[in-house]
């Protein structure tokens, strides 16, 4: 059995990264993930690798963008404001088709905020972030182990798809030390030959654009294919974690961070007698609507924990409520929320407190 | 004439062949054609077709991927030296060429363009210079010249107001890394053959490894300018090379 090391959040999604095969890697410099640049700045030259400390956020996304094209396994890491940044450069990839993992360590926001965890930019995340019609794969950890093996998923899935793969951490998972395996490479590879930019020796050329001047005939093309690519994801590519789900009254529902005291309170409240649960949705996009309206349609009600304003609730109401799906009468589950915004961690005890109330 | 005599003649001049056979978009006197021209003709001189990555702009020649029979690769507006950067890194064995215009280059890609020069990424740039957003319909650029009158300083640029233009070549000059810097035109016979000149040294400099090179050429947009393509060619030499004289700069 491999060993247990010890390791902070940010610094095994490095390790980790770089054992996914990632050369190349480019970021600037802003908390809470000033961990990852400062490991691959130490860690890249010992495998011939690349790090640059780029003049921007808007650079370094656009330097992936470029290792991309050419072939390579290209990352980023930024915090809310810069991955605001980055939104460019990530429509860009969307529109290319070029695969890519993006890391958000996420902070307190609007604006400046804070550069404590928070969950807020899970939106911005969810529905692509920058402009036009396109998603990215959305993986959200919620240990220190979780950052590391989604890490090596996040660069199969990008591959596969050829689709920019965000990993949305915050800032407590990114700095918290704890003991962990680290991952295997997944083993798996993937032929780029027929769209890599490698120079046009002994075949066509090679383009990497996303201007489709013509509206029919192109762009409307392009974005039916995105779509028909988004439906499978869709359909393959849901992850989640249920929790005690299965005979629970009251079912939490969070991710990441939120999720380890959401489970945290249901053991707890179980102690106490209280047959509480979790569903803990691991892709944010795609989101486990249905596997979600399920679940719910066993419990008396759901309690939504989030560090935003109640974000990832508007995918649960769609998911609970919405009739366009398989399993189509809505479910009758209530839905309470409970949310933390100035980058702080929700409180065990006030979870506990809310769904004991729920008894009365 | 007969065919026996053609095939006795020596070709002398034809369309390269790393440029495709097709139409291109450009204006007739804009520029961009004839320094794609070169570029394909040196491709051609010096081989290296097989192993060119051309990055292209947003602005007048974001299609340039379609006129050269090389791997071609789009990028943001203002990004080229970023994402040519990128792919530099993984292939360091391969000639990456950012192609950009003056707001491309000068405006939105300021950080990267200095900052790229300052790491020395051993990569040619080759960078328009026509005073003009020509794709957009003809607004002021960061090197549009004072009181020239544009859809965006419609009174003339007010040096006052807006700044003087920016000097790319000697603001590069400033920074340490860069192998090679220098100004041409292509506005007539004589500075188009310097130009050629100065693009194959910037070439070079890159089959050899030896770091960033830089060539900006003053270029004609009579249809940005409102003028004929003869006045386009005039304009360049009585205008704009007394304000960005042409030259080397450095050549290390």
């Amino acid at each position: 059995m491999a060993e247990k090391v010890l390791m902070k959040g940010n610094e095994a999604l490095a390790e980790s990264a770089i054992i996914a095969g990632c050369r190349h890697y480019f970021a600037y410099p802003i908390t809470p993930q000033n961990e990852i640049p400062a490991y691959m700045a130490r860690r890249m030259p010992q495998i011939d690798g690349t790090f640059i400390q780029a003049e921007s956020e808007i650079a370094a996304i656009n330097m992936v963008f470029g290792a991309s094209a050419a072939g390579a396994r290209a990352m980023t890491s930024s915090s809310s404001p810069g991955i605001s940044l980055k939104q460019e450069g990530i429509s860009y990839l969307s529109g290319a088709g070029l695969p890519a993992v993006v890391v958000n360590i996420m902070r307190g926001g609007p604006g400046l905020g804070n550069i404590s965890g928070s969950q807020a930019d899970y939106s911005q995340a969810t529905r692509g972030g920058g402009h036009g019609d396109y998603r990215m794969i959305v993986l959200a950890p919620s240990s220190v182990q979780e950052m590391a093996n989604l890490t090596i998923k996040a660069f199969d899935l990008a591959d596969e798809y050829r689709i920019v793969v965000m990993i949305l951490g915050d800032g407590f998972l990114g700095q918290i030390s704890e003991p962990l395996t680290l991952p295997n490479p997944s083993g798996r590879s993937f032929n780029k030959a027929s769209w890599a930019l490698t120079g046009a020796a002994g075949r066509e050329p090679h383009l990497v654009m996303s201007l489709r001047l013509s509206p029919e005939e192109a762009l409307e093309k392009v974005n039916l294919a995105l779509q028909e690519k988004y439906r499978v994801i869709t359909e393959r590519e849901k992850r989640f974690e249920t929790y005690l789900g299965d005979d629970a009254d009251y079912l939490l529902v969070g991710f990441g961070t939120a999720a380890r005291i959401c489970k945290g309170a249901v053991n707890s409240l179980r102690r106490q007698g209280v047959k509480a649960g979790l569903f803990r949705p691991i892709s944010l996009w795609p989101f486990p609507h249905e596997e979600l309206k399920a679940a719910s349609r066993r419990v008396k009600k759901l309690l939504v924990v989030e560090m935003n304003s109640g974000q990832m609730l508007e995918d649960i109401r769609l998911a609970l409520y919405a009739s366009g799906d398989a399993d189509s009468s809505p479910s009758s589950a209530e839905i309470d929320f409970y949310g933390k915004m100035g980058g702080t961690v929700p409180q065990i005890e006030e979870i506990i407190e809310r769904v004991i109330s729920y008894e009365k | 004439m007969k065919s026996e005599e053609v095939m006795e003649k020596k070709l002398v001049y034809g369309r390269p062949k790393a440029l495709a056979d097709c139409p291109m978009h450009y204006c007739p006197g804009c520029g961009h054609s004839i320094v794609h021209k070169l570029l394909a003709q040196l491709i051609d001189e010096l081989e290296i077709r097989e192993k060119c990555i051309l990055v292209a702009p947003v602005g007048c020649s974001v299609l340039a991927y379609f006129y050269f029979k090389v791997d071609g690769c789009e990028a943001a507006h203002g990004r080229a030296p970023a994402v040519a950067t990128g792919l530099k890194r993984v292939h360091p064995d391969k000639m990456i060429i950012a192609y950009q215009g003056d707001g491309d280059l000068l405006a939105i890609g300021t950080a990267e363009t200095v900052h790229a020069a300052n790491r020395g990424e051993k990569i040619s740039v080759i960078f328009i210079n026509n005073a003009i957003y020509g794709m957009t319909g003809g607004q002021m650029a960061p090197t549009s010249l004072a009181r020239q009158k544009t859809a965006t300083s419609p009174y003339g640029r007010d040096p006052a107001d807006v700044g003087q233009p920016i000097r790319a070549c000697e603001l590069l000059n400033t920074l340490e890394a860069p192998l090679f810097i220098e100004r041409c035109a292509v506005n007539n016979v004589k500075n188009t053959i310097k130009t050629k000149r100065a693009l194959k040294k910037v070439l070079m400099n890159q089959i050899s490894g030896k770091g960033y090179s830089f060539v900006e050429i003053l270029s004609m947009c009579p249809t940005g300018w409102g003028v004929t393509p003869q006045q386009g060619a005039d304009w360049v030499e009585e205008a704009m090379i007394p304000y960005y004289p042409l030259g080397n700069i450095r050549d290390r």
